[in-house]
């Protein structure tokens, strides 16, 4: 594959950041309620493997996973609806930020629980090549996940039954307020390569960076079906969740926060574009999430009696709570 | 009439579905060589593509038997354990079966998981003699239990047919049934079975323990007349079948091998008695709460529910009222 082209690159992690700006204020408006998990800092990770991926390759997310549905390809309007909980989003409201799912852009869903996707999208991805299709699968997880026992069945499974899923580490330096050096033993690409799992670790602030790494990769991964393992270091500029604004923890010292916030995905993929062409894509990236929100708060909130719409796909109705 | 065993029926079940539907695989530990029976033959006839023999990765391979139905497979996942549920609720209740509410109806999640075995087999002891379908009809989850050959095979097949996620708890005192069967048929899920009929008591009997409700409803005969109830589903449970036949006897008895609390048992006296006024308090028979099996035989019965328990469980609501 040729390097990923630069306009769209930054147009993505431009799009990331400008989203999640704007839903930190739709957390302060009260109009996204329950918070976010947000993804600044981290766009490049997004931008850079899903440059890489194809339309039908699926992926599956974290609670900090906005940015991967948006990479993807789903629509940032009814993304921000499903924030909003509204039944224009992408779950019909029924989902929020931590469950956002897209699958016709081949989100299989960000998951709430620490480490849980990397065999859901293992068993997604068999299922399909079973079927003769070549696609690939993408499992993002954070630092937090390399402690998590059922992550690390899932190398083992991926490995053995040579699924070709890449393991994505999003290595921020902290499992919510844990520091990976207090947490994880021996090193993170290590856990993968017990494996047999070849692993590498990039720049997760240059998405050129991981755009190129995965693409090496998948194309390894294509060509002989193995899982391969990519660790993207990576800063979080904001909280781990918004309620952080209100409550402040102390885990990061104001010049480690500053130091990180220094090599910033926006800037370095922009300072690749002409001033005129990035100011073009800046303009375009306001207009679509100007629409996005207007279209997200002007859409209905799902009627009550709906509630339990969607329970069972078998169209089993349940008993409901009265008396 | 041929004879057909429970555990041949499972097989049965499995092989049938996996010959009409190419989307059915099935997944689990020492499935290839059937170390539980349930699956012999299977290997050489369909392959280990089709069914695949898993490391000891409860958690993983239950997560990906969801990512395959994510996309459109019918995994069936077998436990040789039952206690194994313990650790893979997570993945069922959790992942498996909240997937298409959170998603808002973009996926359906058809996976079935079966447990040949369930319950104690006399003499494995502690970790291995549970009988946890109540959590599962606490969590929402589709829960079968079989009592018969019969509906061994007809709601195996409607549950991978099913397209939500779906328990199968096989008995392990069932498992060794035989019984006549001309032309085994899918069983809808959620339709109960009266096995006897009577006008005095109905006794709700849950998977194996049908049988010794049938056998103490034949001792007592000519002192009273009992009606076995097998719901055969246990979510979603028929409540309009137990409700028509309670409200005719006006009497009702659970057995039910749960833990008492929160067992099957109370859910459905809790559910008659908001509906039916009963001539006398219903009683149940369960587990003691809190129930760990005790290894030696004699304690291992000592805290099923059994035969003398359930007599006098019916004496006590036939006398009252």
């Amino acid at each position: 594959m040729s390097g990923a082209d630069p306009i769209r690159l930054y147009r993505t992690v431009r799009l990331i950041r400008r989203f999640e700006e704007r839903a930190i204020e739709l957390v302060r408006s009260g109009d996204i309620v329950g918070g976010i998990h947000p993804y600044l800092g981290q766009e490049g990770i997004a931008a850079g493997v899903c440059a890489a991926l194809r339309p039908d390759d699926v992926v599956a997310g974290t609670h900090r996973g906005h940015g991967h549905v948006l990479a993807k390809g789903a629509d940032p309007g009814r993304m921000m609806a499903e924030l909003c909980g509204r039944v224009t989003g992408l779950n019909r409201g029924r989902g929020g930020s931590m469950h956002a799912a897209d699958f016709a852009v081949g989100v299989l869903g960000a998951n709430a629980i620490v480490g849980a996707g990397g065999a859901i999208v293992t068993g997604a991805v068999w299922a399909r090549r079973r079927r003769g299709e070549d696609l690939v699968g993408v499992s993002f997880l954070g630092d937090g996940a390399v402690n998590e026992g059922m992550l690390l069945e899932a190398f083992n499974l991926a490995a053995i039954w040579r699924v070709p899923v890449l393991f994505v580490c999003e290595n921020n330096g902290y499992a919510t307020t844990m520091p990976v050096a207090d947490a994880v033993a021996g090193s993170i690409s290590a856990r993968a390569e017990a494996f047999g799992i070849r692993a590498s670790t990039v720049d997760g602030q240059d998405p050129a960076i991981v755009h190129a790494a995965t693409a090496a990769a998948l194309g390894r991964m294509r060509a002989d079906g193995g899982p391969e393992f990519l660790e993207a270091r990576t800063f979080r500029f904001d909280a781990h969740h918004t309620f952080e604004h209100a409550v402040r923890l102390d885990y990061r010292s104001p010049e480690e926060v500053a130091r990180g916030r220094s090599r910033d995905p926006v800037q370095i993929a922009g300072s690749r574009l002409p001033d005129a062409e990035r100011a073009a894509v800046d303009a375009d990236v306001e207009a679509v999430l100007e629409a996005a929100v207007a279209q997200a708060l002007a859409a209905p909130e799902p009627d009550p009696a709906t509630a339990l719409e969607y329970l069972y796909a078998s169209g089993l109705t349940a008993r409901t709570g009265g008396g | 009439m041929p004879r057909l065993s429970y555990r041949k029926a499972l097989n049965r079940a499995l092989a049938d579905e996996l010959a009409r539907d190419e989307e059915v695989f099935l997944l689990g530990e020492d499935i290839r060589v059937a170390a539980s029976a349930v699956t012999a033959g299977l290997l050489k006839r369909f392959g280990p593509e089709r069914v695949r023999d898993t490391p000891l990765s409860e958690q993983a391979f239950t997560s990906f038997a969801t990512g395959a139905a994510l996309v459109g497979a019918r995994p069936v996942v077998e436990f040789q354990i039952p206690a194994l549920l313990f650790l893979v609720f997570e993945q069922i209740v959790n992942h498996a079966h909240k997937f298409p509410l959170m998603t808002g109806g973009q996926c359906a999640v058809p996976v079935t998981y079966l447990v040949p075995g369930s319950g104690s087999r006399t003499g494995w002891a502690g970790q291995h003699s549970d009988h946890p379908y109540s959590l599962f009809v606490h969590a929402g989850v589709t829960t079968v239990v079989p009592a018969t050959p019969a509906d061994a095979y007809g709601l195996l097949v409607s549950a991978i047919r099913c397209d939500d996620p779906v328990v199968v708890f096989a008995p392990a005192a069932a498992m060794e049934l035989r019984a006549e069967v001309s032309d085994p048929a899918p069983v809808p899920l959620g339709r109960g079975r009266v096995h006897r009929t009577g006008d005095d008591v109905t006794v709700v009997a849950v998977g194996h323990l049908v049988h010794d409700a049938l056998a103490v409803a034949d001792e007592l005969a000519g002192e009273v007349s009992v009606e076995v109830f097998d719901p055969r589903t246990l979510y979603p449970f028929d409540w309009d079948g137990l409700l028509a036949s309670v409200a005719r006897t006006g009497r009702l008895v659970v057995v039910d091998d749960s833990n008492r609390s929160c067992g099957i048992a109370g859910e459905v006296i809790a559910t008659v008695v908001e509906q039916v006024r009963l001539h006398a308090p219903p009683r149940r028979v369960t587990r003691p709460d809190g129930a760990v099996l005790p290894f030696a035989p004699a304690l291992d019965r000592a805290v099923q529910p059994g035969r003398e328990l359930l007599r006098q469980a019916i004496a006590h609501v036939s006398k009252d009222g």
